[in-house]
């Protein structure tokens, strides 16, 4: 009964705390400190939840629990985290993008292979292409290379669609100016065209992070070697670890928003002349 | 429209150009394997053949995938377990329920996030943040602790499908919610226009565009949600469940069959909305 008690008190507390905060002049730590809260707010109520109601380790671990199981195997959490993410994504990623944006580049040059590829790369990329994983596991085996080609897969028709947009993006009056200064093709792509294009890429890379963290991941169920965060989350979910698949989840993530964070960081420092950067 | 359907069908075709030459290319080995162990030795065009023809391919030629789409659909009862469509209905159910119930999820948070500003600055950080989740990573968690209080069949599978749907819902209508001009909004003002008058006339007929695009995105994101949702449960029955039969048995035109069939299903949910879109956007007057 303590707990239900503390449960309620903690969520009752997170939200006057954020009614409180939202009434303030809004600053920068006030615009970080309400999710911050309320995200806190729900640690929790979840550990009251759990405790109060004795719900069942098996089937909801509480936040502490799951902690002490990140602090009593990092070793594990590691290992699985370099084999999927680091050798998995990261490289899927780096590949997919760099073919999306080289094609997208050859592509512009031809404005008839252009209006065939944009709606049929649209179509493709509202597919399930994470069907697609059954099949590059059978082809490029279990270790990490079949993950890098699944996440090349997804990452690679976003990024296509968005450049070539991006590409058109420069208006005619800025290319007539770079006529008039008598650039030649490639002057106007690189001083011109591609920092236009930028804010399209960037929209396409960042859709790009958690599709290759998903692609990843759910592409070790269909066959991995004994480890990888994939593997770790289907086999702990058939031994009832549930805690460790929390564990998964949270460094997943954190994986997650640090590889978002990363790319907005970046799109921040590369597109700051773009309106929606100068608040 | 008109202008783009040559080159459309241009690059389509160069695909599928594309796909029967890789079938060549992976297929090959095998084919000279076969002919080694025979004692023959195969001419080019009776490699080609039979790479277009094998039982097992490691990529399918698109008129082997046809055949057994054609097959499955065409062929079979529609109640047999060895009908493509039975499977892509089940598939069909839990995302659109799954649709429904992170549209509607969706919806009712963009409303409390324009109009509540505890919670625009604390709950939406959070919606952007719970899709650098990788939430199709916990499927297989979902599946089984809502198996284990209880909830199986269709729920579960909706449950990630609304996940990942309720997001691009909450973020364009957010924006369309918030899309009438401060003139507009001035203008209902100076009728004396309640809070609630404002939202059903003027904020919500203005969120529509923004609401079918999103609905677009969402709808392809609830499939692939309910897909993925399928893998865990044991491939009983769905798309995701012959993805995962046919991996285990290497029947890879049964894979690729299953892939062209939620294709064709992501394409018609798409288009149906796409065709609301049209039709509610024009009686409103606002294409």
């Amino acid at each position: 009964m303590g707990w239900i008690v503390f449960a309620l008190a903690a969520w009752a507390l997170g939200w006057l705390l954020n009614v409180w905060l939202a009434r303030q002049p809004v600053t920068w730590w006030s615009s970080l400190a309400a999710p911050v809260i309320f995200g806190l707010t729900l640690l929790a109520v979840w550990e009251g939840v759990v405790r109060g109601f004795e719900i069942n380790q098996v089937l909801l671990p509480a936040p502490t629990a799951i902690a002490a199981r990140i602090g009593s195997s990092a070793d594990l959490l590691w290992a699985d985290f370099a084999q999927t993410v680091l050798k998995g994504a990261l490289s899927g990623y780096v590949i997919g993008c760099g073919a999306a944006f080289l094609i997208a580049v050859a592509v512009d040059r031809f404005p008839f292979l252009q209006r065939g590829l944009l709606p049929v790369g649209n179509f493709v990329a509202a597919l399930p292409v994470i069907g697609m994983a059954p099949i590059l596991v059978m082809w490029f085996g279990f270790d990490w290379q079949s993950k890098a080609a699944v996440v090349v897969v997804m990452v690679f028709f976003p990024i296509l669609v968005n450049t070539v947009q991006g590409l058109q993006a420069a208006d005619a009056m800025q290319k007539d100016l770079m006529r008039t200064y008598a650039a030649g093709y490639w002057r106007t792509l690189l001083k011109l065209r591609l920092p236009a294009a930028m804010p399209f890429i960037f929209n396409g890379l960042k859709i790009g992070t958690t599709l290759a963290l998903i692609g990843a991941i759910v592409a070790e169920f269909f066959g991995s070697p004994i480890v990888g965060m994939g593997f770790r989350i289907s086999t702990s979910v058939g031994q009832l670890t549930l805690d460790l698949v929390w564990a998964e989840i949270f460094v997943a993530a954190l994986a997650g928003s640090a590889f978002y964070g990363v790319m907005a960081l970046v799109e921040q420092r590369v597109t700051f002349w773009h309106p929606s950067q100068r608040n | 429209m008109r202008r783009s359907v040559v080159p459309v069908l241009t690059v389509v075709g160069f695909l599928l150009l594309f796909w029967y030459a890789a079938a060549v290319w992976l297929n090959a080995p095998w084919a000279y394997n076969k002919a080694q162990r025979a004692g023959e030795t195969l001419s080019f065009s009776q490699v080609v053949a039979d790479t277009w023809s094998q039982k097992k391919p490691r990529l399918p030629a698109p008129h082997q995938v046809a055949r057994e789409v054609w097959e499955t659909t065409a062929q079979k009862a529609v109640t047999s377990k060895r009908s493509l469509i039975y499977h892509a209905g089940v598939t069909l159910s839990a995302t659109l329920l799954g649709f429904v119930l992170g549209t509607g999820l969706g919806i009712l948070l963009a409303v409390g996030i324009v109009y509540n500003r505890t919670m625009d600055m604390s709950v939406m950080p959070w919606v952007i943040a719970s899709q650098t989740i990788p939430i199709l990573a916990i499927a297989p968690m979902i599946i089984v602790v809502l198996n284990a209080v209880g909830i199986s069949g269709l729920l579960p599978k909706a449950m990630i499908s609304m996940y990942l749907s309720f997001f691009p819902v909450v973020v364009g209508m957010v924006k369309g919610l918030r899309s009438p001009e401060a003139m507009q909004l001035d203008q209902m003002r100076t009728w004396h226009a309640s809070r609630g008058q404002t939202f059903w006339k003027l904020r919500l007929p203005s969120s529509m565009p923004y609401l079918f695009t999103s609905l677009k995105i969402a709808m392809a994101a609830s499939l692939v949600g309910a897909i993925v949702g399928e893998l865990p449960t044991g491939a009983v029955a769905g798309l995701g469940a012959r993805l995962l039969a046919g991996s285990y048995y290497g029947q890879t035109v049964q894979i690729w069959s299953a892939l062209v069939m939620a294709a064709v299903l992501a394409a018609c949910l798409v288009g149906i909305i796409g065709l609301l879109q049209r039709v509610m956007l024009r009686r409103m007057g606002m294409s």
